[in-house]
């Protein structure tokens, strides 16, 4: 009897601690380094996706309240992933979404966008991978949220999930 | 392509094998005498397909194939060949797929090795572990494959973190893991020989091998680690009571303990329940540190997997497996019988559990300063990170009477209580060590009296063992050899903290600074260009007041893949002591920031950890000389 009551003790320690565990899974546990916040957007020039031409910078970053800019290459797995939740952000109108191709080939990129839906208002081609470092990219896919003054006010590393997206959501409402 | 298309079915085949065996090894619990020979040859199958598929990977990663997803993530063409190898496990897939390949390997192993054993006590092992085989053969199949495929073909990849490419760190994990998966076979064993009444003298025979050789790959695994953090992370130090570091010092504790309270379980018979508690309790706290690194749970250098749905299938698997023991427990554990329990204070059986209470109390420490930020966060949602103060204070103090009992323990008989005789040589030892870290405490300048127990104790310790091997009867020397490493080891990192110094300044090119009774000079950089990095060397040249001349050339290295700086810090190691200098850059400026650092008895910590394990390794011949 004694030996019940104990062991039913610990199993309920046990479960305690697996419901701990558990719920320290869910929170977000990824890292930003401060000193990328807050920071302004640094300006870049590049030929635009389709048809090739040199856009500007202050072309594309004008009339939003929030602009997004994500970091994609069709070759990049998490990026297929990340897709659909880009696609239900292009719904919201105040934000301008905006992608930057990442070392790419534009034959793959334009399938990859054909099958999958364009998202992006824009899209800049960064051919070499100057304009992500020039960005502090770690990786692709990254995601940066900008305000009206060309701030970055989130930066995300890595693809966008439910729970990004909410995030993201919160932000920009 | 085909290398890793081959893994990948090997990979299913064996998964396939390993749960074949259940069946068959159920049939044949009950039938015949002899275990199935086709037991045997499925197990080897198991384990055959398991090394085909890591062959598999390997060949990916030497062929650069970025089709394979784990590959193109994880390595890159310019990359040496060794680091090409070792980049197999030096990420989360590839690590697991070694993982499941030791398991393999060593409940064959153990099959073929037990031919003594009764045969429903080996198959009810056999049952155990190809339980955890299989939640390993799932984990690895559905959440962390590590042959996903690529289309379009990468041409390049995106490289292997350059702080892991470092010889120390490529063999850091399959010894670390020997030691883990090890523990894997005392739990099956410790619970197959609770269900089949079978924990006796003859059980701890047989099972100390294995604890033993868990215990030596787990104490070199956990050194090689630590050599890894001193040399390339450029900290100056070797252990920072980093969340990782406490995993896998936490399976070792619970070893070391479990390695003595076999011994009392040899001997005597006795103390079966809290024998099976330890080796539960190892094989979790070894699943547990998986978990916890794997998972992201933990923000730490190591953690380099960052998905959830890993960590949600190890935290079910672990407590399915928790669960599965404490319910078998239950069940089948008797009361010990009482007979023969008759037990004197001053025995050698009351000095080994007083030791493992001990270690049970470092061991608590550890773990609560490991889980205690998880449990804060979840249950208040409030962030803290519990440093090595805590540690500090709460070991150091219970460290100087552990070692005191550890220097009396060794010396009193079984069971029969033979009046202590107080030996003289005792009381000369105690009196010289008291002296000797009086001088030296009075040398450093010093007047912390914790600092002067712990010298004196394991000083005490050191000369007690010393002497012990000069004693008349030439036993136990494998136990003799691993307590004086332990004192060596803790003797060793107390000088290096008490007389370590460090100076760190902003230099340029010409110019010197004085530091005690040296002069650092900073005389030119170069520059050099490797395969995969290119590097800046800073010459320097340290001058005593004999005008002895040491250079040292601290590197910083520009990786291109991924593109990463890190700096590598010149060693020059000496027998009684480091000068360690790491420099870097400080932006928009042609200064550099150097850190030079004056830490003795480095080496001594690396040697007494060796001699520890030695000891361990000389318990082996013991056996076989003993039969």
């Amino acid at each position: 009897m004694k030996n019940k009551t104990l062991l039913i003790l610990i199993l309920l320690f046990f479960a305690f601690c697996f419901v701990v565990f558990l719920k320290g899974l869910k929170t977000s546990n990824i890292y930003i380094p401060e000193t990328t916040l807050n920071k302004d957007l640094a300006v870049f020039a590049s030929k635009d996706f389709f048809t090739g031409d040199q856009i500007s910078f202050d072309e594309i970053f004008v009339n939003s309240e929030f602009y997004i800019l994500n970091i994609w290459a069709s070759w990049c797995l998490p990026c297929k992933k990340e897709h659909k939740f880009l696609m239900q952000l292009s719904k919201n109108k105040s934000i301008k979404l905006i992608g930057l191709n990442y070392k790419d080939k534009r034959k793959n990129a334009q399938k990859f966008i054909g099958k999958l839906g364009n998202p992006y208002s824009a899209i800049f081609t960064d051919e070499d991978g100057t304009i992500s470092i020039k960005l502090g990219a770690y990786g692709i896919p990254e995601t940066y949220v900008i305000d009206k003054n060309r701030k970055i006010i989130k930066k995300i590393i890595g693809p966008l999930n439910k729970k990004l997206l909410k995030e993201v959501s919160l932000i920009i409402r | 392509m085909l290398a890793s298309q081959i893994g990948y079915y090997s990979l299913i085949i064996g998964l396939f094998f390993s749960i074949l065996i259940i069946p068959i090894s159920i049939i044949n619990l009950n039938n015949t005498k002899i275990i199935d020979i086709k037991i045997f040859h499925i197990s080897f199958l198991q384990l055959l397909f398991v090394f085909i598929s890591f062959g598999g990977l390997v060949i990916s990663f030497v062929n650069s194939d970025f089709s394979n997803e784990t590959v193109y993530s994880n390595s890159h063409t310019t990359k040496p060949l060794f680091y090409k190898i070792s980049g197999t496990w030096g990420n989360h897939e590839g690590s697991l797929l070694l993982w499941l390949m030791i398991l393999t390997l060593f409940i064959f192993l153990f099959l073929i090795k037990t031919k003594n054993q009764p045969k429903k006590y080996r198959i009810l092992t056999l049952l155990f572990q190809q339980t955890i085989i299989i939640g390993f053969f799932l984990f690895v199949l559905t959440t962390s494959n590590p042959f996903n495929y690529l289309l379009p073909i990468p041409n390049e990849g995106l490289g292997l973190n350059p702080i892991l490419q470092d010889p120390a760190l490529a063999i850091h994990p399959p010894i670390l893991y020997l030691g883990y998966v090890g523990s894997s076979i005392i739990f099956s064993g410790s619970l197959a020989g609770l269900v089949h009444g079978y924990i006796s003298r003859e059980w701890a025979k047989h099972i100390k091998a294995w604890i033993l050789a868990s215990w030596i790959f787990l104490t070199i695994g956990i050194m090689l680690g630590s050599i890894w953090a001193y040399y390339e992370l450029g900290w100056g130090g070797f252990w920072f009571w980093d969340p990782v570091e406490n995993i896998s010092l936490m399976p070792w504790l619970c070893l070391t303990a479990l390695l003595h309270c076999i011994l009392v379980l040899e001997k005597k018979e006795s103390l079966v329940s809290w024998t099976v508690i330890l080796s539960i309790a190892t094989f979790t706290l070894s699943m547990c540190g998986t978990f916890l690194v794997r998972s992201g749970i933990l923000n730490s250098i190591h953690t380099f997997a960052n998905d959830p749905s890993r960590g949600i299938f190890i935290l079910t698997f672990l407590f399915i497996l928790v669960i599965m023991s404490l319910v078998i427990f239950f069940l089948f554990s008797k009361d010990e019988n009482k007979k023969n329990k008759k037990t004197y204070f001053l025995s050698k059986e009351i000095s080994i559990l007083i030791n493992n209470w001990f270690i049970m109390y470092f061991l608590s420490v550890v773990l609560i300063g490991t889980v205690y930020p998880i449990f804060l966060e979840v249950l208040t949602d409030e962030k803290i990170s519990i440093g090595p103060p805590f540690f500090n204070k709460l070991i150091i103090p219970f460290l100087i009477i552990f070692l005191i009992f550890m220097s009396i323990g060794p010396n009193l008989h079984w069971v029969k209580f033979k009046a202590l005789k107080i030996k003289l040589e005792f009381f000369i030892l105690f009196i010289i060590s008291i002296l000797i870290s009086f001088l030296i405490l009075k040398s450093a300048g010093s007047k912390n009296l914790v600092n002067s127990l712990l010298i004196s104790t394991s000083f005490y310790l050191l000369f007690i063992t010393i002497k012990d091997f000069f004693a008349k009867d030439f036993f136990n020397y494998s136990q003799k050899l691993s307590h004086f490493g332990f004192s060596l080891l803790v003797l060793s990192i107390l000088l290096n903290s008490i007389f370590s110094s460090e100076v760190i300044t902003n230099l340029r090119v010409g110019e010197n600074i004085v530091f005690k009774n040296e002069i650092i000079y900073f005389d030119s950089t170069e520059k050099k260009d490797n395969i995969n990095y290119k590097s800046i060397i800073g010459n320097f040249r340290i001058e005593d007041n004999k005008k002895n001349s040491t250079y040292l050339k601290p590197e910083l290295r520009v990786y291109n893949q991924p593109v990463t700086i890190t700096s590598e810090a010149d060693i020059k190691t000496s027998l009684f002591s480091d000068k360690f200098l790491v420099m870097n850059l400080v932006k928009g400026n042609d200064y550099f920031n150097v850190r030079y650092q004056v830490k003795p008895f480095m080496i001594w910590i690396w040697l007494s950890v060796l001699i520890m394990s030695t000891g361990g390794i000389l318990s082996f011949y013991k056996r076989k000389y003993e039969k």
